[in-house]
């Protein structure tokens, strides 16, 4: 049977301009074609040469970091900008969700926007009647149904688009990150939905950051990177190959997102390094250098969680035991050691939070800091990256014995 | 599952229309206009009577002003009558203009995340102005009775062309206009102005046969809505325009609709990229 999807080629030219803001002036055109001298725009591939194909009913995981041309391919397969180079043959109606709720429009009910939503996503109006019941159930806001969407809390508009965006029922199905928003517990549900989703047949193609999620709905994963196709294949693979991918390319503090003005890290190291990867060999101890401004009076605490696959193992933070230090509003060295319990060897995350409890999370650092751990003395049997049958911290115990008597 | 739809997605090749994937969308032109309909009169305490009212507060300026006090002639109709029926196919153009040129911009966060054919924009938000129009035709008849004004049977055939040449003047400056206010947002400050200018170059308020010199005429007559005014007004009147002006109105017409048309879906691949 002939693949579903055929990407061939792609390349994908955005025009930067160092000089406008953003769009285009009439003046700025009309000035610079006066000017001999070139215009100062740069040339930029979002996406370089890509190719694969996709056969009907599989599940696609696209994975990438920020940049590196995810949401620019499934524009194109959206047909919403067209490739620079290179074709698509489709044999398959795309519908593609590139943001929940598409369209919705304040001053509209909830009934009215899901008439208009779905019709955008290109579902006919017949089409929504039949299924507007179920799509009101499971949105779960029929009590408001007739009020203007503008009285909707977020969460509600949410789950009000999600719903309509979950019966569409295209051949193929691309899904842009939308998951990144809502309470867990919708997540979940919407998570659900897709994994039945994927199960009837159709084929999906999926960008996200979730590595669990992922890991839960696609069969197969394209790893990108820089515009680029580096790897694909079994979803575990590319994943795999993704967060090791990511080690040691970056220093911590390119890392950090920084929130409000309450303070400023100015540069982290672990260890004596500044660099994003982290690799301990027998020592279980780490060592943090922070260096950071604060900028008001600040109850500052630095908390650490250690995450595995997603799953918190272990954290520091000391004003649980309620030994908080208050800081001036001036730059400060601030050295910590903190001691990691007995792990199993393998990689690990940090997360990196800058705070002062219950008042401001400031800065944060999150899923980019890898921890490799290798624990020498059980590394012969213990380092089995494949299967994690042990879990993640080695406990300490005794035995004792007493012999009793004879068989 | 359909099995035989196969489609290639490619850089741009030019192309004019095309129909089959306008009329495979076509629920949307409806659910567009709906939303905008909808949404101008939400929260209004007076509704679709705004319709009504805007372009008889118009007239009632207009008579006041250029009717009383200027005294310009109006070919045998009560000024009233001459200057409503003027405004009232005028309008489809000047709001169905407007919407349509900012259409795009307006709808810009759709644009970026959902493919259709772009056109159905721009169409959608003039046949808004369609509906307005329609809302005050009704009080256009109302006057029509109140003055016993004699109404020719032709009526049935010049009133549907002149609503035809009014929407093809607005789409083919619109959809151009649309295009080119997404890359330059300049022309979101042009549009309120060329349409003013545009009013005093159409004979709306005023008979062509007011200007001394025939080559001024002439040039009126490039106005893509002079067909429109003069249809609209012909069972009224009943004098027959200067045919010469007629061919140039249609003329100007029909480049206009080319000229933005094609413009439009020349640049449509890329207003995600510059919206």
């Amino acid at each position: 049977m002939k693949p579903i999807l055929e990407i061939q080629n792609i390349s994908k030219k955005f025009r930067i301009s160092h000089q406008t803001g953003g769009y285009l002036s009439l003046r700025e055109r009309m000035v610079n074609a006066l000017k001999f001298e070139k215009n100062s725009t740069e040339d930029f591939w979002a996406l370089k040469d890509v190719s694969f194909e996709v056969q009907a009913g599989e599940s696609i995981g696209i994975i990438g970091r920020n940049g590196a041309g995810k949401s620019t391919l499934l524009k194109i397969l959206s047909k919403i900008t067209p490739p620079t180079q290179g074709k698509i043959i489709s044999r398959g109606r795309i519908a593609s969700l590139l943001e929940v709720g598409t369209g919705f429009h304040p001053e509209l009910t909830g009934r009215e926007n899901i008439f208009l939503n779905g019709s955008l996503l290109g579902m006919k109006r017949k089409e929504i009647e039949s299924k507007f019941d179920e799509i009101v159930d499971f949105s779960g806001v029929e009590k408001f149904l007739d009020t203007p969407l503008k009285h909707y809390s977020s969460g509600m508009q949410l789950r009000l688009a999600f719903a309509v965006a979950a019966f569409l029922e295209p051949e193929i199905l691309i899904i842009d990150e939308v998951l990144a928003v809502g309470d867990a517990e919708f997540q979940k549900k919407c998570l659900g939905k897709m994994e039945d989703v994927s199960k009837s047949g159709r084929t999906i193609l999926f960008v996200s950051h979730n590595l669990p999620s992922l890991k839960a709905i696609c069969t197969k994963g394209f790893l990108l990177d820089k515009g680029i196709l580096v790897k694909q294949g079994e979803i575990e693979n590319v994943i795999n190959a993704y967060t090791y991918d990511r080690t040691g390319y970056y220093k911590i503090l390119d890392s950090i997102k920084h929130s409000g003005t309450h303070g400023k890290v100015n540069n982290v190291k672990i260890n004596g390094s500044d660099q994003s990867h982290v690799l301990l060999l027998e020592s279980k101890s780490i060592h943090l250098d922070v260096d950071i401004t604060f900028n008001r009076k600040t109850a500052f605490e630095l908390q650490v969680h250690v995450k595995k696959d997603d799953v918190l193992v272990c954290s520091f933070a000391r004003f649980v035991t309620g030994s908080t230090q208050i800081f001036e509003p001036m730059r400060y060295n601030l050295e910590y050691d903190i001691e990691l319990p007995d792990l199993r060897s393998g990689r690990y995350k940090l997360d990196i939070f800058f705070t002062e409890p219950f008042v401001a999370l400031f800065a944060r650092s999150e899923n980019d800091v890898q921890l490799e751990f290798v624990n020498e003395g059980h590394h012969v049997f213990l380092n089995t990256p494949a299967y994690n049958w042990w879990g993640s911290v080695l406990l300490e115990g005794k035995m004792k014995y007493n012999l009793i008597g004879e068989s | 599952m359909q099995k035989d739809i196969e489609y290639v997605i490619e850089p741009t090749e030019k192309k004019f229309l095309n129909f089959a994937v306008l009329w495979q969308y076509r629920e949307l032109f409806y659910f567009f206009t709906w939303r905008d309909i909808k949404i101008k009169y939400k929260q209004t305490a007076l509704g679709f009577l705004w319709a009504i009212l805007q372009p008889l507060l118009m007239m009632t300026i207009f008579t006041l002003f250029f009717g009383r006090a200027l005294n310009i002639p109006s070919q045998n109709l009560p000024y009233p009558v001459y200057v409503f029926s003027g405004l009232l196919i005028w309008n489809i153009f000047s709001t169905g203009l407007n919407n349509a040129a900012n259409s795009m911009v307006n709808n810009a966060s759709i644009i970026k995340k959902i493919y259709f054919p772009r056109l159905i924009v721009p169409v959608s938000s003039i046949l808004v102005a369609l509906f307005d129009f329609l809302m005050a035709l009704i009080l256009f008849i109302g006057i029509l009775i109140f003055y016993q004004q004699p109404v020719s049977w032709t009526i049935f055939f010049y009133w549907p062309m002149a609503i035809l040449f009014s929407i093809i003047a607005t789409l083919g400056l619109g959809s151009w206009l649309a295009a080119l206010n997404v890359k330059y947002r300049d022309f979101r400050y042009v549009i309120p102005f060329l349409i003013q200018v545009l009013f005093f170059l159409t004979p709306v308020i005023y008979p062509i046969s007011l200007l001394k010199y025939p080559l001024l005429q002439y040039a009126l007559a490039t106005s893509p809505m002079y067909i429109a005014v003069e249809f609209f007004r012909l069972p009224l009147t009943g004098t027959l325009p200067n045919m010469d002006f007629v061919w140039i109105s249609l003329a100007s017409n029909v480049i206009f609709l080319l000229i933005g048309v094609i413009y439009f879906r020349r640049t449509e691949d890329f207003f995600a990229d510059f919206a």
